[in-house]
């Protein structure tokens, strides 16, 4: 293939990867997308192993198998709720492979015909592959360590200790300074320490966020895979690497934006950390006001005889496998007449769409379920909000109270609904650690019990 | 050196990158919310295209250490090639209308 040829079978694969994600503007036409990609992918790797200087059959081909076989039978097997884990530990590999490529072209410039006349590694390309290794580090430990926190294999709580910003701070100078350094003489004592800092500072970077603030961390380091890969696409100047970086890196650096605003939170804020325990169980806030409780039979009983039922599920209901049961008293409530619909919250999940891939999972109707800024106007015309597994999202506070917390942030309307019932095993506060009015308003009834058990109940009393 | 017109390859690349920011803006706005987990699982599989630099590093007969990390991009990269997308076909195949 003629260089020619080669620089446009790598256009027509990136344009294949913009389709892709076009595609995913509706579900109709989303898995037209997902193909679009596949094939872009076949033929950029095609496109690849045809060059002259790539004979080694027998090794690509068992690195793609091997490879291939551990993705397709993990992606098989995964489980929806383990979706944040699995995209964190996806992220890590883009990163370790950002760095592995870029010490490759590092020991083997002339492969890439990245030297100069003298067969020195050339200027720009020393500096292009001091970023695109330094950003592949950063996302290869910090996914490992926020793949450790979804996981629950290390704490979700804040991991913080005194000079811990300022110690951040000059190991990112260091970094910057080595990086020059790296441009000016370019040994491999400073590629291998550049790296090394490049590991610690992901780590260092990720432990002190907490478990409530993960979606805008993987979203964050999604938008850094794609920073390293047009790092290295600029190393190995390559467009289809450069291309499909800024597209991943946009993309996830729009995620982040929208999950920082769903939680009235700055990036800076987030990135900084130490907001936000991954348990709920600060211990309950203490109040003597009444609250309603109710049971099963009475929440069957006001849904069933309610026009119109809005179900806001959190990230509780998933915890308790209780998607599944939601849908058939779903079912139940559209048999006798009630139109019911889901309201999910940005951050419902744990990390942007994952509510929606849920209740998806659960057979529910994607047409019947929306967005924040679609439905929040009407709940004030809705007969019952049935709140179950979220809180704060719920809480008025956001609204009403300029001293709290959450002040500002955007939240789902229920108060505003003629009744609300809230599923909960206690009067124990959120992420945020703080009381919800809602608990204790008159139109309230709460639900004490397990999710799942109680909307299993329901189901039988409807 | 580009002979005929004295402007840096670099410069080139730099606005394929910079324009390819502005179309990924504006293709992500158009994303649906509901599939935004699906938009995290491709972009993570269409970002192993990086698997090209690794097939060059792995590419030469002779064995050496610039092979040995290529070889094991490679597995990397398919890993996440291969997860990626058959995830997302995964989840995508779920989404059903009323």
């Amino acid at each position: 293939m003629s260089e020619n040829l080669t620089a446009l079978a790598y256009l027509v694969a990136s344009v294949l990867f913009i389709m892709a994600l076009r595609g995913l503007s509706s579900p109709e036409s989303s898995r037209k997308g997902n193909i679009y990609g596949i094939v872009g992918m076949a033929i950029a790797i095609a496109t690849t192993v045809v060059r002259p200087d790539v004979v080694s059959y027998g090794w690509i081909l068992g690195g793609i198998v091997l490879g291939g076989g551990v993705g397709t039978m993990i992606a098989l097997r995964i489980k929806m709720t383990a979706m944040p884990e699995l995209v964190a530990a996806f992220h890590s590999l883009v990163g370790m492979a950002a760095v592995m490529v870029a010490a490759a072209a590092f020991y083997n410039p002339a492969a890439y015909g990245i030297v100069d006349a003298e067969g020195v590694l050339k200027l720009a390309s020393r500096i292009e592959m001091g970023l695109g290794v330094a950003i592949g580090a950063i996302t290869f430990s910090g996914s490992v360590i926020a793949f450790a926190k979804l996981k629950g294999i290390m704490t979700g709580n804040p991991i913080v200790f005194p000079g811990q910003h300022p110690l951040n701070a000059l190991i990112g100078l260091v970094i910057i300074g080595l990086l020059i350094g790296f441009a000016a003489e370019p040994s491999p004592v400073l590629f291998w320490i550049m790296t090394g800092l490049a590991f610690a500072i992901g780590f260092l970077l990720i432990i002190p966020v907490g478990g409530a603030d993960m979606p805008v961390i993987v979203s964050m380091l999604n938008s850094y895979s794609g920073w390293a890969a047009a790092g290295i696409g600029f190393t190995l100047e390559n467009t289809a690497l450069i291309i499909t970086g800024a597209l991943v890196g946009s993309s996830g650096a729009i995620l982040s934006y929208i999950m920082c605003k769903a939680m009235n939170r700055s990036i800076v804020n987030v990135v900084l950390g130490g907001f936000g325990g991954d348990t709920s169980a600060a211990g309950a806030i203490r109040s003597d006001r009444p609250v309603r409780p109710g049971s099963a039979e009475d929440a069957a009983f006001i849904m069933k005889n309610a026009g119109s039922v809005i179900i806001v599920p959190g990230y509780g209901m998933a915890v308790a496998q209780a998607q599944h049961s939601v849908r058939e008293m779903a079912d139940a409530l559209k048999a006798n007449g009630v139109k019911v619909r889901y309201a999910i919250h940005p951050v419902a999940g744990r990390m942007p769409g994952h509510m929606n891939v849920l209740l998806a999972e659960a057979n529910v109707p994607y047409d019947e379920v929306a967005e924040l800024e679609e439905i929040n106007a009407d709940f004030s015309s809705t007969d019952v909000s049935f709140v179950i597994g979220a809180n704060d999202v719920t809480n008025p506070a956001a609204r009403t109270d300029p001293q709290s917390p959450i002040a500002g942030m955007p939240i789902l309307d229920v108060d505003k609904s003629r009744t609300v019932l809230f599923v909960k095993r206690s009067l124990s506060p959120g992420y945020a650690g703080i009381d919800n009015d809602l608990f204790y308003a008159e139109s309230t009834m709460m639900l004490f019990a397990d999710a799942k058990k109680m909307v299993d109940d329901i189901v039988k009393s409807l | 050196m580009d002979a005929a017109t004295g402007i840096d390859p670099f410069i080139f690349r730099l606005a394929i990158f910079v324009l390819a920011i502005f179309v990924g803006y504006y293709v992500v706005w158009s994303v649906t919310p509901a599939l935004h987990t699906p938009l995290m699982s491709v972009t993570n599989a269409i970002s192993s295209v990086i698997i090209v630099g690794a097939l060059i590093a792995a590419g030469p007969a002779d064995v050496s250490f610039s092979k040995v990390m290529g070889f094991i991009a490679i597995v990397l990269a398919s890993v996440n090639i291969f997860g990626g997308f058959v995830v997302t076909q995964r989840m995508l195949a779920m989404y059903k209308k009323k």
